[in-house]
């Protein structure tokens, strides 16, 4: 009895020291349990929150698993068709140019159909910001093999493993965005620990930032799990992901802006 | 020496029971209830809320945001 | 201010107009015979003048969905195309009608199926006007017949588009598109400051938040909303039926065409009164809705009706369903890019004349 009253002393609004923003609506999310979405969901959410942008911000939603974002974050929403997140999003820009707009992509949608339209407006520079959900699998239609899939990772339609021979490599969407001279920022992280949560926040709001400066596209990747399509428990797949996607798809990031890496190496001098 | 006490909240019907805060959590505060919640989920809960530090890594991974953290000294 | 004249191009007087008709974007794609539109825009810079937006973007499937990104912030926006490169921008077109919003499509129509060819043609009339993309949804379809009409019918375009929450294609034609004439433009308008309750400009505190969808999982919602649809278009039909008449009052043999077939058709018209045979013309402006109702009436005085189009025979359907078996209805016109000819035509009439 003793101990439940020192949890009422502590459970007080002036300790409190973490709550789901009030840019996540209360709909329950559509995700299956330990799915990656939902916490990225919530950091974008935090952020938007934290940089006072809900008014100025337009996202734009894909079709794949997270179709139905709209319902998770209170903001205005643009529903695109599979792949077209980076056009629409391209338009709403150069329309309405103060305005923060981003898409929010899986692997099928942005680094299959979606090819063309992402390189695109990466080449072209759009000041939007995209958020690719990597989870090396098509979720939403039943776990068929994607773009990303592993060699040798199975899914419905990779059955005895992906051959490469047969099938084609992994697609590594990031490194080849990080190429082009359009983009500005461009990062691969994860959000299966407390750590990376952290990390990828920074990252993001990174990125939200320099969304305002109007220098590129910013891109950032998150190497996420399917626990329901990986046939696996989502503590054993976040530890599948560990040991097998971040090789492949290792984390930190892949292009800095080129301002922060001149003051880098001019630090060191002005120490001389 | 001040002593951190933590404490959390969790949404018991929304919480899916993926364990995710379960195994992040530093101090062995969470498991999952023998009993499951309208959803037929194991739900997690504080089963030893003493031990809690509100360090907040749970409420961090949680994919669906169900967790609230207080923290205080004592 | 007044109206200015120029001799311009369909396609420059297309382009022209949407500058002057305060257009928020454009968004397009090179592919004959419309190339000029954008070419035009992007000689006349017009986003250091009105601010209006003009991009080519990496595809025909890019540029349609720019404009559904666009429309859906409420601006007016456009794009144009050729026949593949419209059978391109099908999936953006299907979405923007089931997440009714307004823009202007425009086609310059050339020959098909496949790549076909440059030349013009009428062969996109059932793709423009039965819908095209999947789902059952209409767009707004004029038929422009001159290079003035191409100018005139960008403003009336997007008034309609916004006035439905629909989109709207202009069915041009690869002769129209080319061809040059005389053309009074409109003064410039401002561009539009008001922005629609519905669309995505960022949410305030003050309403909800604003979500432009075409998804619905709930079979019941979709089906209300198909239903909703359904009045829109009988809507449409009911009051925004155009066509113009020639020569129909006396008339015991009526033409059936737009666009060029029309022009085509007038001369026939002349022709056929010069050898003693009445004949009239009606010409759709607004091929969807159409104006079967008007055509339905003109038949009881009518001893034929000859549907005369750049294609297979397409219009000539709906021209059976409003005649509904009245009076024989036949169908006549060139393809593979090659215009009908007046005489050609007289002569078709008289083959069926003399064979009635």
């Amino acid at each position: 009895m003793a101990e439940a009253t020192g949890i009422k002393e502590i459970i007080k609004p002036e300790n409190l020291v973490y709550k789901k923003t009030k840019i996540m609506t209360d709909n329950v999310l559509s995700y299956c349990p330990g799915c990656g979405h939902g916490t990225t969901h919530r950091i974008l959410a935090e952020i938007i929150d934290e940089e006072g942008l809900q008014s100025q911000t337009i996202g734009i939603c894909p079709v794949g698993c997270s179709v139905l974002l709209y319902n998770f974050l209170d903001i205005d929403w643009q529903e695109a068709a599979h792949g077209r997140a980076p056009a629409l999003a391209t338009a709403v820009k150069r329309l309405l140019p103060d305005r923060f707009v981003f898409t929010y992509q899986g692997d099928g949608d942005l680094a299959a159909i979606g090819t063309a339209e992402t390189i695109h407006a990466c080449n072209r520079g759009e000041n939007i910001l995209i958020i690719f959900i990597n989870n090396g699998i098509y979720g939403m239609t039943g776990g068929q093999m994607a773009p990303t899939t592993l060699p040798g990772m199975k899914s419905s339609t990779s059955p005895y493993g992906r051959d490469v021979k047969l099938m084609g490599n992994p697609l590594k969407m990031t490194d080849i965005v990080a190429t082009l001279p359009g983009t500005y920022y461009v990062t691969r992280q994860s959000v299966h620990t407390p750590a990376n949560v952290r990390k990828t926040k920074k990252a993001m709001k990174k990125a939200v930032q320099y969304q305002k400066l109007n220098k590129g596209t910013c891109f950032v990747e998150i190497v996420s799990n399917c626990p329901s399509n990986w046939k696996m428990t989502p503590v054993e797949s976040n530890k599948w992901m560990e040991e097998n996607m971040l090789p492949y798809y290792p984390l930190g990031d892949l292009k800095v802006p080129a301002e922060e890496t001149t003051q880098k190496t001019i630090n060191p001098e002005k120490n001389d | 020496m001040a002593k951190i006490r933590g404490s959390i909240v969790v949404d018991i019907d929304k919480c899916k029971g993926c364990e995710v805060c379960r195994v992040s959590c530093p101090t062995g505060t969470i498991a999952m209830a023998k009993e499951v919640n309208h959803k037929g989920y194991f739900y997690a809960y504080p089963a030893n809320p003493d031990l809690c530090i509100g360090c907040a890594n749970c409420a961090m991974v949680c994919p669906d945001g169900v967790i609230t953290v207080y923290k205080t000294k004592i | 201010m007044e109206k200015e004249l120029r001799l311009m191009k369909g396609n420059e007087a297309v382009a022209e107009a949407a500058i002057r008709a305060g257009a928020d974007g454009y968004f397009g794609y090179p592919i004959t015979p419309q190339s000029e539109i954008l070419e035009y825009l992007m000689q006349a810079n017009p986003y250091t003048t009105t601010g209006m937006v003009v991009l080519q973007a990496e595809s025909e499937v890019a540029a349609i969905n720019m404009v559904y990104g666009g429309a859906a912030c409420g601006k007016k926006v456009m794009t144009s195309s050729s026949s593949p490169g419209i059978s391109l921008k099908q999936e953006g077109i299907t979405y923007i009608a089931g997440a009714e919003l307004p823009c202007l499509i425009v086609n310059v129509v050339r020959g098909g199926p496949g790549l076909g060819t440059i030349q013009p043609a009428q062969s996109d009339y059932f793709q423009a006007v039965k819908g095209g993309g999947h789902g059952d949804y209409h767009l707004i379809v004029l038929a422009p017949a001159s290079v003035q009409e191409m100018a005139d019918f960008v403003d009336l375009s997007f008034e309609l588009a916004f006035k439905y929450r629909n989109p709207v294609m202009m069915l041009s034609d690869g002769a129209i598109g080319q061809m040059m004439e005389k053309v009074w433009l409109s003064p410039q308008k401002e561009r539009s400051k008001t922005v629609p309750e519905w669309a995505t400009t960022g949410k305030p505190t003050t309403r909800e938040r604003n979500i432009i969808t075409s998804l619905d999982l709930d079979p019941n919602a979709q089906e209300s909303f198909n239903k909703k649809l359904i009045d829109k278009y009988n809507e449409i039909r009911e009051k925004e039926v155009r066509f113009e008449e020639f020569q129909c009052e006396d008339a015991e043999y009526l033409f059936v065409a737009y666009g060029t077939s029309a022009r085509v058709c007038q001369k026939a018209v002349q022709l056929c009164r010069a050898a003693g045979i009445k004949a009239g013309l009606i010409r759709p402006i607004t091929l969807f809705p159409f104006p079967s109702k008007r055509i339905n009436e003109l038949a009881d005085k009518m001893k034929l009706i000859l549907s005369v189009e750049m294609s297979a025979g397409q219009m000539v359907e709906d021209v059976m369903l409003s005649v509904n078996g009245k009076v024989p209805v036949y169908h006549f016109g060139r393809m593979g890019g090659i215009v009908t000819a007046p005489d050609e035509v007289v002569e078709f009439l008289k083959s069926k004349i003399i064979g009635g």
